[in-house]
């Protein structure tokens, strides 16, 4: 792993520190991600994975260090990051309201890419959800609903995905689409930061553990 | 992007009509409710009329504002509506729009209806909705702020009435006064001119502050 910020296109933490109320999550740490490489964060309940995601992706400001893409600090490029990024906390961002390709709908728009209701259907077939695709996300199961908000991955076109426990509530079929998602992203040059509390052997692609204790 | 939001907010609101329901029942029963309380005295009634209406309407706004933000923050769609490309002000825009679609159309539609309980003339009416049609916008943007500012507190309910409650009494002042003024005679021209003024200012202001405070709320 290096350190310091640097002009090829890469997502680089330096010396990240992160203060909740009186307890320090963790500090001076530093990392850099490259095209093509997967990074784990793991570590136990508490131990900062999620407020480590919330700051990559510009959510919240560390107490102390800097966030760097292709060597420009993320607070400083602002929109043209969140142009390349993809953020998706443990909340899928569903409304119980709305149906399956209404939400996908909605989530995609929301992330700048607009597809129409043909697209949604197909993203949702792919991610397995073929036949449900009307119905409200009420009457979804908690992994289907998962299904719903991992579906954004597959139109997405941004390089750099931020994941926050992805895997909670899928099945094993479910893992392994993921995996392949994942790995078809990592082969095109894109780069991906997740917290899993679960196993997921990666053969082909450069992988990095974070462990945060 | 704006169309989006608008849309998703309407067709969640056409699929949840209760809380619709609930700002203009509040609206409707507290206006119906004072000539019971105050007796049929025509005069009376004509003179407290629009106060009455645009204290209602205010309040029933301000019922509703809680709402505007919290289902977003519960379900994590806010955290992506901070990390669209698609500017903040601009989803924060569409947000209020929808509110006030959602809860201010409905009064200025109502108005009228009620207002003929207060003996109101026609004329008077008429500057009665016209005045509500151009101060309601200004509640919901104005809202928005408040909303945004005490998200995910406890209690927030009451905060952001505190907060947002100097803010709405010009509104209220030259709302009211327009009608006023109209009875009195002397042109409701100079009141609509201000509150028209607060309306500009407000879809200047609002979208940004609501969009720097929903950054510290969930920063």
């Amino acid at each position: 792993m290096t350190t310091g910020p640097s002009p090829i296109e890469m997502l680089t933490a330096r010396n990240l520190e992160c203060i909740r109320g009186e307890h320090r999550l963790f500090s001076n740490l530093s990392f850099s991600v490259n095209p093509g490489e997967l990074m784990f964060v793991g570590g136990p309940n508490g131990s900062g994975k999620t407020s480590l995601l919330r700051l990559l992706c510009g959510l919240s400001l560390p107490d102390d260090g800097e966030i760097y893409w292709n060597g420009t600090d993320i607070r400083k490029l602002g929109v043209d990051y969140r142009d390349v990024m993809t953020y998706l906390g443990h909340l899928g961002g569903i409304k119980d309201d709305l149906t399956a390709i209404e939400n996908l709908r909605i989530s995609c728009a929301l992330a700048g890419c607009e597809i129409d209701e043909d697209q949604a259907a197909d993203a949702l077939g792919q991610i397995g959800l073929a036949g449900r695709e009307m119905l409200p996300a009420r009457v979804l199961s908690q992994g289907q609903r998962r299904r719903v908000a991992l579906a954004r991955l597959l139109v997405t076109r941004t390089k750099l995905w931020i994941l926050d426990e992805p895997l909670t509530a899928l099945d094993v079929a479910a893992v392994e689409l993921i995996k392949g998602i994942l790995e078809h992203n990592l082969a095109k040059g894109g780069m991906v930061i997740m917290t899993t509390h679960q196993e997921l052997v990666m053969s082909t692609v450069t992988v990095h553990h974070l462990v945060l204790s | 992007m704006i169309w989006w939001i608008i849309k998703r907010d309407l067709l969640l609101a056409m699929r949840r009509r209760s809380d619709v329901l609930t700002t203009l029942f509040f609206f409707v029963i507290v206006v119906s409710l004072f000539p019971l309380g105050v007796g049929p005295e025509a005069s009376i009634l004509r003179i407290m009329a629009s106060g009455v209406v645009w204290v209602a309407a205010l309040l029933a706004s301000m019922l509703s504002l809680g709402r505007m933000f919290s289902s977003d923050y519960a379900d994590g769609t806010l955290e992506q509506m901070l990390l669209s490309p698609v500017s903040l002000s601009a989803l924060v825009m569409g947000k209020a729009i929808s509110h006030w679609l959602v809860t201010g159309v409905p009064l200025v539609l109502m108005a009228p209806v009620l207002g003929i309980q207060y003996d109101l003339p026609v004329e008077a009416l008429i500057v009665l909705t016209l005045s509500l049609l151009l101060g309601t916008p200004v509640l919901s943007l104005i809202g928005a702020i408040g909303a945004a500012l005490t998200l995910g507190l406890r209690g927030g309910g009451v905060l952001v009435s505190i907060l947002v409650l100097p803010l709405y009494i010009p509104v209220l002042i030259f709302g009211a006064g327009a009608v006023e003024a109209s009875t009195a005679g002397i042109g409701f021209g100079a009141h609509f001119s201000i509150l028209g003024a607060f309306l500009l200012v407000s879809i200047v202001f609002s979208p940004w502050a609501t969009a720097a405070s929903l950054r510290i709320s969930m920063g």
